[in-house]
């Protein structure tokens, strides 16, 4: 009894410490036990290990898809007081994971409170974008433009501007991956394990439980829905990209310039594009809603949240602004879908949207792993 | 009145629950523990032994009906009943589909278990997912679910189930399962059997049970005392070496040492007892429980060096070391003499081949006793470790006696209807010894016959009562 007490403050002592620390007393719990091999890749990725330092919980972390299996099955979930709960503490290693590699390196901070941050970004973005058009147009209201923005806007500002910030955005997103890669080492990729990733990174393999059920969300019944959601609003959001790039192969290559027809491909994969994006996003906001409160780490709701609110906003505004663009209210339309784009661009390396690079990577590192030999066979029974 | 009363909350429990409902029955499951703690000892399992004559969904080779019951005689070295063990084989071979249409999930043999996939189907998840998924389905068929309600006595009229009491509240039925579970966690009932040894010590008083807190064996009292023919004896159970340092209820699966074969295990007065390498830690590690409980203190130390660091399942808490054997005897709490001595006299003994630690290889000790037989290295290279170890109690297999309908018997004649599944009737078949799997096999199968036979009862029953009323 004596030495369960003891045992039980060394857990405690143990708990108030860092998410990396926790996780790692949590693995060696998993390593013992493995009865969740089969539920994703960061089990048989933990077998190759005995070991967890800082950059191995990095790379599991964010191997790890927060589908919450492995909490509903765990012998030792609280309230045993072995006290696991794997999806938990690999979300806090995330957020570290995303602080710790972003550059430049004070901007990781924002993480901490990035639900202020999104909403901070998007209302400035949007105001500077109501009074930049107030400004250039006389009015936030002037007759029909025939949809053509570039009379409001003129191509080569918004061009400037957008161009300027998403290159900022991406370059620092490439930066924090790069360090990110080198502090898993990862080692050589080969054909086969890129296409691997690939395929499982676009199916989103690893929410679908191992069985093909799908993950966990209220309780501890399986369901597919938050990969079809996240499915819609990947896609979506690709098609928006797709749309975006182009419409700029048309605008400089074609000489064709917007605004553009309603069956013109540009139009098509935007609408497209949008409709994932509304549908995903409401979603995804639904199940986050409802979501368990032991799964994942509570204080990155906000950013989540603002994230895929933000992606529903950009959506809706995109679509409104389709529909009245022939209308006098496209200067504010326009406006306001311009500031919601923005506040996306600026704070991409900052939010959620990073997730899904680091991700990847682990996935690329796994794919790498899986095939190089596996020098630690313990007797299991 | 419901039609089929199910006491426990476990596999056993779960299966009989499903197989009632299924069969048009009305049914209530009472739980004792809350739902957090819920599913027994079952939520704790990895597997279930199954048989199947060519490779078969997640089944590799084959696996015999006649190689099954060898196993079974075997460890159990013929403390069973054949006719039920083979029924129990047999079943286990047709149950998997029905565990996946209630949305059990079996994963693909996998890394490390590979040697073990030809014999047992693994859950994903393991024995809580399996749990999990057994009572949404129950949820979802409208089997009724009441949790915290530990059955405290049962009424029984001439071998006859009336009714079961949680306390003063009182649950009439027209049959029952009992699925309650073994009595490993009811301290008093494991002092009492395994009384005083000769060092003057209550050898149950420092065992750690390695599953649920709420198996305490009240009604398997209850119905012993009441006339129910029982079966095994109250010491035999499945007992295994855990860390010391192992909760008291639901360690689970993680806290064994897998140290043992890679160095000594001696007693608390560092005196060496048994063969450490007599066979593979997986195959042996139940048998170290009982080894360990034969001590003085009930205590083990398993000791390694740093050449076999890294060849074995790192334990969940880290070890004691120290750079010296003095050193780490003291960390230990034993007499760093005796251990110096103890470590001397093997080291001198062994013979060492060629170091194989994934066959049984030929390093060994001449001319000491007990012998190491195999993995015989000398402990010799600094810094050296330590594993504390007790006895862990998986679980008992005192229970009651049956036969093919899973009815209980009093004095021979068998109860209409009350009848028995799981840990509470696994003594049938399991007179003593354990092969993996096999618990889940057991409460699979009988669970289900159970579920059928009081659905049936309950019909027949029902008709009558309806013949009666037709008649008055
Ligand atoms: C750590 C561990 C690992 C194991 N691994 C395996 C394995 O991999 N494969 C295998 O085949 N077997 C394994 N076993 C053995 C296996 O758990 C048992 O054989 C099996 O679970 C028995 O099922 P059961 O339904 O009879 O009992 P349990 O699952 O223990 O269920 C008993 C239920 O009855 C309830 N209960 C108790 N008393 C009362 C009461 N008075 N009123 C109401 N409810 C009550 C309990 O709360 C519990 O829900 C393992 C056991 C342990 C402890
Ligand atoms: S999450 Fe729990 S059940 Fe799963 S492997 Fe880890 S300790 Fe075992
Ligand atoms: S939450 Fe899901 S993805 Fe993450 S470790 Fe657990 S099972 Fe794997």
């Amino acid at each position: 009894m004596q030495q369960l007490n003891a045992l039980v403050k060394e857990a405690n002592e143990l708990a108030i410490g860092t998410p990396e620390s926790e996780a790692d007393r949590m693995l060696q719990i998993c390593n013992a036990c493995r009865y969740c091999e089969g539920f994703c890749a960061v089990f048989p990725a933990m077998t190759r290990r005995i070991e967890f330092t800082p950059s191995v919980v990095n790379y599991l972390a964010n191997l790890c898809h927060n589908c919450g299996a492995c909490l509903h099955a765990c012998q030792y979930a609280p309230p045993h007081e072995f006290g696991v709960n794997i999806p938990r503490v690999m979300a806090q290693v995330r957020k570290d994971t995303y602080m710790t590699y972003a550059w430049p390196k004070s901007f990781g901070a924002l993480y901490k409170s990035n639900g202020v941050v999104v909403s901070v970004a998007v209302s400035l973005s949007i105001a500077f974008f109501l009074l930049l058009s107030a400004l250039l147009n006389g009015s936030l209201s002037s007759g029909p433009l025939d949809g053509n923005f570039y009379a409001v806007f003129s191509h080569n500002t918004l061009a400037l501007m957008f161009g300027a910030v998403f290159g900022f955005s991406i370059l620092a997103i490439a930066i924090g991956l790069i360090h990110f890669w080198r502090g898993i080492s990862a080692g050589v990729i080969s054909a086969s394990a890129a296409a691997e990733a690939t395929h499982d990174a676009l199916t989103l393999k690893y929410l679908g439980g191992g069985h093909g059920d799908g993950c966990n969300n209220e309780d501890d019944a399986f369901s597919l829905w938050r990969k079809r959601f996240h499915h819609f609003t990947f896609y979506g959001f690709m098609l928006c990209f797709a749309a975006t790039s182009v419409a700029t192969i048309y605008h400089y290559f074609l000489g064709l310039h917007a605004p553009y027809a309603l069956n013109s491909l540009p139009v098509i994969l935007g609408t497209l594009g949008g409709i994932g994006l509304l549908i995903g996003p409401a979603g995804l906001l639904y199940l986050n809603l409802h979501r368990n409160s032991e799964h994942g780490d509570a204080s990155q709701k906000s950013m989540d949240r603002a994230f895929i609110v933000l992606l529903f906003m950009i959506s809706i505004s995109g679509l409104l602004l389709l529909a009245y663009r022939d209308t006098s209210a496209m200067v504010a339309l326009l406006a306001v879908h311009l500031g919601f784009v923005m506040g996306f661009f600026l704070t991409m390396p900052y939010g959620k949207f990073a997730h899904g690079f680091y991700r990847v990577a682990a996935l690329l590192k796994n794919s790498i792993e899986k095939r190089q030999k596996n020098h630690l066979q313990f007797g299991a029974d | 009145m419901v039609d089929v009363l199910v006491i426990g909350g476990g596999n056993a429990a779960l299966c009989a629950a499903l197989m009632a409902k299924e069969a048009g029955a009305s049914v209530l499951l009472l739980e004792a523990a809350p739902k957090e703690w819920r599913g027994g000892n079952s939520s704790h399992t990895r597997n279930i032994r199954a048989m199947h004559d060519e490779p078969q969904d997640v089944m590799l080779e084959a696996y015999s009906e006649e190689e099954y019951w060898q196993d079974v005689l075997k460890v159990t070295s013929g403390i069973t009943d054949e006719f039920l063990a083979r029924l129990v084989i047999r079943a286990s071979s047709q149950c998997r589909d029905w565990m996946r249409h209630h949305g059990v999930r079996f994963q693909a043999p996998l890394s490390g278990t590979l040697n073990l996939s030809r014999t047992n189907a693994f859950f994903m998840g393991g024995g809580k997912a399996l749990v999990n998924a057994y009572y949404r389905s129950a949820e979802k068929l409208g089997v009724g679910i009441r949790y915290e309600s530990p059955v405290s006595s049962v009424e029984i009229q001439d071998g006859k189930f009336i009714a079961a009491y949680i306390g003063d509240e009182r649950i009439e039925a027209k049959t029952c399962v009992l699925a309650a579970g073994g009595f490993e966690s009811n301290r008093e009932w494991l002092k009492e059997a395994w009384g005083t040894n000769q060092y003057g010590e209550s050898p149950a008083d420092n065992f750690l049970i390695r599953g649920t807190r709420y198996n305490k064996g009240v009604l398997l009292k209850q119905l012993i005392s009441l006339g129910a023919d029982s079966v095994s004896d109250p010491t035999q159970a499945h007992m295994v070496a855990v860390d010391a340092r192992a909760p008291l209820y639901d360690g689970g699966i993680c806290t064994r040492i897998d140290a043992v074969s890679f160095g000594i295990v001696v007693n608390k007065n560092a005196q060496r007892f048994s063969d450490e390498g007599e066979d593979f830690w997986p195959k042996r590690y139940a048998f170290w429980g009982r080894l360990v409980a034969q001590q003085p203190g009930q205590i083990g130390y398993s000791i390694i060096d740093s050449k076999v660091l890294g060849r074995f399942m790192p334990p969940v808490f880290p070890g004691e070391k120290a750079d010296t054997l003095a050193e780490l005897a003291i960390k230990l709490g034993i007499d760093p003499k005796a251990l110096q001595e103890t470590v001397k006299t093997y080291n001198a003994a062994c013979r060492v081949g060629t170091f194989d630690h994934t066959i049984l290889d030929d390093c060994h000790t001449e001319g000491l006793e007990p012998a190491k037989t195999h993995w015989a290295l000398p402990i010799d290279t600094g810094p050296f470790y330590g594993y504390t170890v007790r006895p862990g109690v998986t679980f008992t297999y005192l229970g009651l006696k049956t036969d093919e309908t899973a009815a209980v018997h009093f004095n021979g004649v068998s109860s209409a209807n009350l009848f028995v599944a799981g840990e509470m009737m696994a003594g049938n078949v399991l007179g003593k010894g354990y092969a993996a799997g096999i618990g889940m096999a057991i409460g699979t199968a009988f669970g289900r016959i159970a579920g059928t036979q009081a659905a049936k009862a309950a019909q027949i029953l029902n008709q009558s009562q309806g013949a009666e009323h037709a008649t008055a």
